[in-house]
């Protein structure tokens, strides 16, 4: 290893700039792999990731490449039962792939960094606990312009329960079974649980927070695609875990002023909720009769989701 | 190091067991070392045929994106059970069992420090076994809040009883705990103090460093764990409220002491797997194992960091931002260490002669499998990337890669390695191939189309799901249950080589090693004479002596 021809040293750097362009390709193929993008934090996230495929491509190939030539080219004859040369070790090579890991690793975290307080979705961070973090040794950091200085313009209170979400609005006071949100504003959202603990997961925003009872987390994020969406339980929560899941509606912000002025006219209904109608089932042909912990009674809103979205 | 304790011990404490070569030994309370690793290995695998039934039936409820095959509840029992099982009965017994067999071998000894811990420690393995299958027959069902028991899920009684599912898992995962420490204990104390004559630290192989790395993160984890596991059997039957929300506990404490030690549980798992790739790519590449001191003390300095990493696994729980990012930090620097590992396995077949047998061919996939897993495991670090893949089938297929691809696949590649030794037959290289090729296939067929899953935003835990992931949920369930029939042509190899294989000589792949100098299998004493060691482990491509009297290690008998 120690003299390299020149031969070996092209040979390596022809097939090193090929792995680049395949790992840059398949870090622009990633962004694919996604839900829609329909938050700001999706943007960025989707970026890191993309930046984190290039490079997890490029050593994946390169350590599989060599271990492929390895298997096909190297080895011993039926007959041959001599050994391989006698080599020890390198140390100028294994200070090359120390040195290299660490400082990718540090490039790495420091975006990261970057990245997560850019999308400030606990609030913007206690900055006095900066020091701790490797990000700032490096000169990379900047400091990182928050993408969203604007403060949170909607505050929702979302309760989960075993097994069933329901959003309360300030103004006017309503309630729904459905999230509905204004584009391109920041969302402030209050997580309380009354119960156990559960996630709040919106795969298309690629935020999630879990929610600790006896606790309320605020958590932010800016929706800036229209649809709809699924927000799904990302915390374990017991038996009806998989079936408590509603939608999302990200709608233009006169659309959204409009649904909550029409649903404050609307007199509160019991909503369909999934855990509650299976458990009621009396004809579960596929149950065992152990006992389970019983669902909560069906919230009781303003707007209820219909029974489609929650199937 | 010369030790007189070791002669001491020898003739003091070291029962000799009964009918040495009789089968009925594998069913008694053998003090032997090499009986009591096959015993938790047949044992352990045992229990990974279960668990493995029970991952195919979780895999058969989700080929379909409704709850129709079973009960909400069941599906939730059978993957609390299948990840129990898993670890606390299959992936930790079966490499005590690997290590229980080789370490004193492979440092020259006659047996572990204190046989009769060793023997207490593995029955202890049945029992706790028994009680976590008994947990199916108690009112309720078995445990239906997930191996990681996070209050107040697990807290929740809905029957009512004292004696449930719930209180049987942690009985269950206590005394699994009390074996492993008792192991723990052994396997440090057998490393520090029992090593032959002339076998210095640096003169170990690297197995032997792999597990005396891991067995110290037991010590100092697992009282972690067991506190944790106290207090929640405190909250669950008497009333107290360690966890408990509603009566002012905190449930994100528990998660500390929980993941305290199951995060560095993963290190106990991976690291003497590291050393069995260590051990099987050099003997054959025969090549030495490249950089070998570097790669035995990475061990240590993965030991160290381990122990502050564990926050990972809650960077969406109720975590502030500035211990997000600290965590993230450590998290990331594992990879140094471990990729060190990686390239002086690359480095060590490279330029080698290779000879592709099962052992080989395992390894080599379990290799690869690795270095995929950990690229997903730099990802998972990245706490802004996690947020979103968090609790996904995207963290699932990330360590299914780990624990199957690296852990299953390399202790595959162990005990094909070490059959000869271990029953003194040669097993069946066809059916060995077989073996590997269903396995990879099988593998990547079930455990790939999990990333797919995660970052499109399927939870993990779920019983139904939306039909946007019905495509690659019945790709991942195809794949689950070929590798449930992979198992056979390997259990038909084993059972088959093990009752009429050609018989084996002492050193069938011409390897380096203290236990490739004695027979297969080795007497019942190891070394009538201990051995005395004069050259590093890794000796390939010239033709050093290991040990300067290796005609005196045995009485001569019926030699080959």
């Amino acid at each position: 290893m120690s003299s390299m021809s020149k031969q070996t040293i092209l040979t390596l750097g022809i097939v090193a700039i090929g792995l680049a362009f395949i790992s840059l390709w398949m870090g622009q193929q990633a962004y694919s792999w996604f839900p829609p993008q329909a938050s700001a934090e999706a943007v960025l996230v989707d970026q890191l990731f993309s930046f984190l495929v290039a490079l997890g491509t490029f050593i994946f190939l390169g350590v599989v490449g060599t271990l492929t030539y390895s298997v096909l080219f190297q080895q011993a004859g039926k007959y041959d039962f001599s050994d391989g040369p006698h080599i020890e070790g390198n140390v100028t090579l294994e200070i090359v792939w120390t040195a290299i890991p660490f400082v990718l690793v540090i490039w790495i975290a420091a975006y990261s960094y970057q990245i997560y307080d850019q999308m400030s979705i606990l609030g913007p961070m206690e900055h006095v606990h900066r020091g701790m973090t490797t990000a700032e040794a490096t000169p990379l950091m900047k400091p990182a312009a928050p993408l969203f200085d604007q403060k949170p313009v909607e505050h929702i209170d979302v309760y989960a329960r075993q097994w069933a979400w329901e959003f309360h609005y300030p103004q006017p006071a309503i309630t729904s079974t459905e999230l509905h949100l204004p584009n391109r504003q920041r969302i402030q959202l209050a997580l309380h649980s009354e119960d156990v603990l559960h996630g709040f997961f919106v795969p298309a925003f690629r935020v999630k927070q879990d929610i600790i009872p006896g606790q309320v987390i605020e958590f932010e994020f800016t929706p800036i695609r229209e649809g709809r969406y699924r927000l799904r339980d990302s915390q374990y929560s017991g038996t009806y875990f998989a079936a408590m899941q509603t939608d999302v509606v990200v709608e233009s912000p006169e659309a959204y002023q409009q649904w909550l002025t029409t649903t404050a006219t609307q007199p509160p209904v019991i909503a369909y909720n999934r855990a509650f109608d299976e458990y009621q089932r009396a004809h579960n042909p596929i149950s065992t009769g152990w006992k389970i912990v019983e669902p909560a009674s069906p919230p009781i809103v303003n707007y209820p989701s219909s029974s489609v979205s929650n199937p | 190091m010369t030790n007189l304790s070791v002669d001491a011990i020898a003739q003091v404490e070291q029962p000799l067991p009964g009918a040495p070569n009789n089968w009925k030994r594998f069913f008694s309370f053998s003090t032997d070392h090499k009986v009591i690793g096959i015993q938790y290995l047949v044992t352990s695998f045992f229990f990974f045929l279960v668990g493995g039934i029970l991952a195919m039936i979780i895999r058969g409820e989700l080929i379909t994106p409704e709850a129709d095959l079973l009960d909400r509840a069941v599906y939730n029992a059978m993957f609390t059970m299948h990840g129990t099982i898993m670890l606390f009965l299959w992936t930790f017994p079966s490499l005590v069992g690997l290590s229980n067999y080789l370490v004193p071998l492979m440092i020259g000894a006659k047996d572990m420090a204190f046989p009769r811990l060793n023997a207490a420690a593995f029955w202890m393995v049945p029992v706790f076994g028994v009680i976590l299958m008994a947990s199916f027959l108690v009112p309720g069902g078995p445990s239906q809040s997930g191996w990681w028991a996070y209050p107040p899920v697990s807290l929740q009684n809905p029957t009512g009883n004292l004696i449930n599912g719930q209180v049987l898992w942690i009985l269950a995962v206590a005394i699994s705990g009390v074996s492993s420490i008792m192991g723990a204990v052994n396997f440090v104390t057998t490393i520090a103090r029992m090593r032959a004559p002339g076998m210095t630290w640096f003169r170990m192989p690297v197995f032997v460093w792999t597990v005396f790395a891991a067995q110290i993160i037991q010590l100092f984890g697992l009282p972690a764990l067991t506190a944790g596991a106290v207090m929640l059997l405190l909250d669950l039957t008497v009333g107290t409220s360690f966890f408990d929300p509603a009566r002012g506990g905190d449930p994100v404490l528990f998660q500390h002491f929980f993941w305290f030690y199951s995060h560095p549980a993963v290190y106990v798992i991976i690291l003497p797997i590291f050393g069995i790739f260590s051990e099987i790519f050099p003997v054959y590449a025969r090549k030495p194992l490249f950089g070998y001191k570097v790669v035995a003390i990475s061990s240590l300095i993965i030991t160290g960091l381990s122990g502050i990493v564990w926050v990972h696994h809650m960077f969406a729980s109720g975590t502030p931002g500035w211990m997000r990012m600290v965590f993230m930090a450590t998290t990331m620097l594992i990879s140094v260490p471990t990729g060190i590992k990686v390239f002086a396995w690359v480095a060590t077949i490279w330029g080698g002669k290779l000879r592709l047998n099962t052992p080989m061919l395992f390894a080599l996939g379990g290799l690869v499998m690795f270095v995929f897993a950990g690229v997903t495991g730099i990802m998972l670090a990245s706490v802004p990337f996690d947020i979103h893949v968090n609790n996904t089938y995207f963290v699932v297929g990330h360590f299914h890669y780990v624990i199957y691809g690296a852990v299953v696949m390399g202790m595959y590649a162990a005990l094909y390695h070490w059959f000869p030794k271990m029953t003194g037959r040669m097993y069946s290289e066809g059916l060995g191939k077989l073996h590997f090729v269903l396995t990879l296939i099988g593998t990547n067929l079930n455990f790939f189309p999990m990333h797919p899953l995660g970052l499109q935003g399927m939870p993990r835990r779920v019983a139904s799901y939306d039909p946007e992931f019905a495509f690659w949920n019945v790709v991942a369930s195809l794949g689950a249950f070929l590798l449930g029939m992979s198992t056979l042509p390997f259990i038909l190899n084993m059972i088959g080589s093990w009752v009429q294989g050609e018989a084996a000589p002492k050193n069938p792949w011409r390897a380096i090693g203290l236990e490739w100098l004695v027979s297969s299998p080795p007497t019942v004493e190891n070394f009538e004479e201990l051995p005395i060691v004069v050259a590093e482990p890794y000796g390939y491509g010239k033709s050093d002596p290991l040990v300067a009297n290796p005609d005196r290690l045995e009485v001569v008998h019926e030699s080959h």
